[in-house]
C-alpha cells in the first residue's frame, strides 16, 4: 500500500518540479483550443452545431488529459534503464503495486493538466451550467486519464527504446482521439467514422465530459462510465501480465 | 554455511547458453569477485542472482533464502548498486534514501535516523535536499552505496562500481565499501573490469567466460596457478588476449543519448 502511495506521490513530485514541462504542454492544447475554436466558431455555428467553443472544450481537455497520460506510461522506458524502475524492480514490493503507483501517479498528473486547460478555457468564454457537475467530469477526467496511463505503461513495458514512440502517437493516440467526437461531433459524420468512433473508449470519456460540461450527451452517461471503466480494468490486467513478464 | 550458494545454475536464451551450469558459493562477509571478458555471463549471472531474471535451471540460496520459492526474502537480504545509476534525478538525495526505505519497509520510527546514519557515512548528508541531478557520477555512486545499504542487508552486489569514476574518487569509493562493509558486516559481491582493484581488494575471485566458470580462488592462487605476476595477466592467460566481439545493444544507444543530451528528457 505505502509502495502505491510512494509511487504516486513520486509522479506528482517530478510533474511539479518542472514548470517548463507544464507550460510546454499546455501548448499544444491551448493552440487547439484558441485557432479551431474561433477559427471553426461561425461556420460550426451557421451548420447548426451551436457554440463551437462549447463543444470543443471537452475535446480539448480530454486531449491534455490523454497526451499526458500516455506520455506518463512511455516514460517507463527511461526509468527501466535509467532510474528509479530498475530500483523497484529488486525490492520486496509486488509489481502489480509498482504498476498501479504509476498509473495513479500519473493519471493524477494527467487530470491536473486537463484542469489547467479548463481554467483556461473558462478564460475564454466557455460557460459550464452546473458547477457542481465538475466532480463527475473529474471522474471521467481520471478513468480516461488512467486508462491512457496503463495503456501506455503496458505498451512500454514491452519496448526496449523510444523509437517507438512516434508510431505510437501518429498510428495510435492520434487515431484514438481525432475519431472520439473531440473535434467533430460523431453524430454528424459518415457511418464509417461513427463506426469507429463507437469502438474508440475515448469517444466515452468525451461523451462523458460533455454530459458534465453542458449536459448533452449522445451515449448515456452511465454507459461511458462503465466502458471506461472496463477498458480501464481490461488494460489493468494485461499491463500487468506484460509488466510481470518485463525483462529489466 | 556460505551466503550465497549457486548449484548448477543455468540460463538459455533459445538455443544460446548464456550461462552453463555453474556453480560456486560466496561466504559470509568476504569481499568476492565476479570476473569474466564482455559477454561472458556475469550479467546474466548477476541478474539471476537478483531476481530481476529467472534461471533455466539451477538452485540458489542467499542468506539461506530459496531463490525461486522466497524472493521477497531473497530480495531484503541484499541490495544493490547498478552499473548505470537508479536514482530518480528529480528527487532530493534525502528523498531517494526515504523511497528506498519504504519499499523496504523500513518502520517509519527509525526511518530518519538510519537515511542520516548512512548519509554522514559517506559524505552527503550537508547535501540532502538537492536534486540529484545536480550530483556528480561520484556522489551518485556514494549515494547508491548508502541507498543499498540502508535495510541492513546481509549482501552487497555492485555491478562495476568505480567505472567511469576519477582515481580520487575511485579510491574513495573503495573505502566508503571496506569501511562500510567491515562496520555493517556485509558480504561485498563485485563485478568489474579494473582488475587492479580487484586484485587489491577481493578475498576470493571467479572467473567466468563462454557461460562456464573457469578459475576460482584467491587472488594468489590464481596467480599461482597461471604462473602470473598480476591478477591481471592471470585473467588474461585464463581468457585468452582476443577482443571479444561486442553487439551494441539499446542500453548503449540509450547511454550515449543520455551523455549527449545530459539526461533523459
Amino acid at each position: 500500500m505505502s509502495t502505491i502511495y510512494i509511487l504516486w506521490l513520486r509522479q506528482l513530485k517530478k510533474y511539479m518540479r518542472s514548470p517548463p514541462r507544464i507550460i510546454g504542454s499546455l501548448g499544444q492544447p491551448l493552440l487547439f483550443l484558441l485557432v479551431f475554436g474561433f477559427g471553426f466558431s461561425s461556420i460550426f455555428a451557421k451548420a447548426g452545431g451551436g457554440n463551437y467553443i462549447q463543444f470543443l472544450v471537452p475535446g480539448i481537455v480530454a486531449m491534455a488529459v490523454v497526451f499526458t497520460a500516455i506520455f506518463g506510461g512511455i516514460e517507463l522506458i527511461w526509468d527501466r534503464q535509467f532510474g528509479f524502475l530498475k530500483e523497484t524492480m529488486v525490492a520486496p514490493v509486488s509489481r502489480f503495486n509498482i504498476m498501479i503507483g504509476r498509473a495513479l501517479g500519473g493519471a493524477t498528473v494527467s487530470v491536473i493538466q486537463g484542469v489547467a486547460v479548463l481554467i483556461i478555457s473558462f478564460l475564454i468564454g466557455f460557460k459550464m451550467p452546473h458547477v457542481l457537475m465538475i466532480f463527475p467530469a473529474l471522474i471521467f477526467m481520471f478513468l480516461t486519464a488512467f486508462f491512457f496511463t496503463a495503456l501506455g505503461t503496458a505498451i512500454a513495458s514491452q519496448l526496449t527504446d523510444m523509437q517507438a514512440f512516434p508510431i505510437i502517437m501518429n498510428f495510435l493516440v492520434m487515431p484514438l482521439f481525432f475519431l472520439s467526437g473531440s473535434i467533430f461531433p460523431l453524430t454528424t459524420a459518415p457511418k464509417a467514422l461513427q463506426i469507429l468512433g463507437k469502438l474508440d473508449p475515448l469517444s466515452y470519456g468525451i461523451d462523458g465530459l460533455r454530459y458534465t460540461f453542458e449536459g448533452i450527451s449522445n451515449f448515456n452517461p452511465w454507459l461511458d462510465f462503465f466502458v471506461l471503466l472496463g477498458v480501464s480494468l481490461l488494460v489493468v490486467l494485461i499491463g500487468n501480465y506484460l509488466f510481470e513478464k518485463m525483462e529489466v | 554455511m556460505s551466503i550465497i550458494e549457486v548449484k548448477n545454475l543455468t540460463k538459455k536464451f533459445g538455443d544460446f547458453m548464456a550461462v552453463d551450469d555453474i556453480s560456486f558459493s560466496v561466504e559470509k562477509g568476504e569481499i568476492f569477485a565476479f570476473l569474466g571478458p564482455n559477454g561472458a555471463g556475469k550479467t546474466t549471472t548477476i541478474k539471476m542472482l537478483t531476481t530481476l531474471l529467472d534461471p533455466t535451471a539451477g538452485e540458489v540460496k542467499i542468506n539461506n533464502f530459496n531463490l525461486k520459492k522466497e524472493r521477497d526474502n531473497v530480495r531484503r537480504s541484499f541490495g544493490i548498486v547498478f552499473q548505470d545509476p537508479s536514482l530518480d534525478d528529480d528527487l532530493t538525495a534525502y528523498e531517494n534514501m526515504e523511497f528506498h526505505a519504504i519499499l523496504y519497509g523500513y518502520k517509519k520510527a527509525g526511518r530518519q535516523s538510519r537515511i542520516e546514519e548512512l548519509l554522514k557515512l559517506v559524505d552527503l548528508w550537508d547535501r540532502r535536499k538537492e536534486l540529484v541531478k545536480n550530483f556528480s557520477g561520484g556522489m551518485k555512486r556514494r549515494l547508491e552505496i548508502a541507498r543499498a545499504l540502508i535495510h541492513t542487508p546481509k549482501i552487497i552486489f555492485l555491478d562495476e562500481p568505480t567505472v567511469g569514476l576519477d582515481p580520487q574518487t575511485r579510491n574513495h569509493i573503495w573505502s566508503y565499501i571496506v569501511d562500510l562493509s567491515k562496520k555493517e558486516g556485509v558480504t561485498v559481491f563485485l563485478t568489474t573490469h579494473y582488475m587492479e582493484e580487484a586484485e587489491k581488494m577481493a578475498d576470493r575471485v571467479v572467473i567466468i567466460d563462454h557461460g562456464k566458470i573457469i578459475g576460482v580462488g584467491t587472488p594468489q592462487e590464481l596467480k599461482e596457478r597461471t604462473f602470473t605476476e598480476s591478477l591481471e595477466e592471470a585473467f588474461l592467460k585464463l581468457t585468452g588476449s582476443e577482443i571479444r566481439s561486442e553487439e551494441a545493444n539499446s542500453m548503449d544507444a540509450l547511454r550515449t543519448h543520455a551523455k549527449v543530451w545530459g539526461r533523459r528528457k
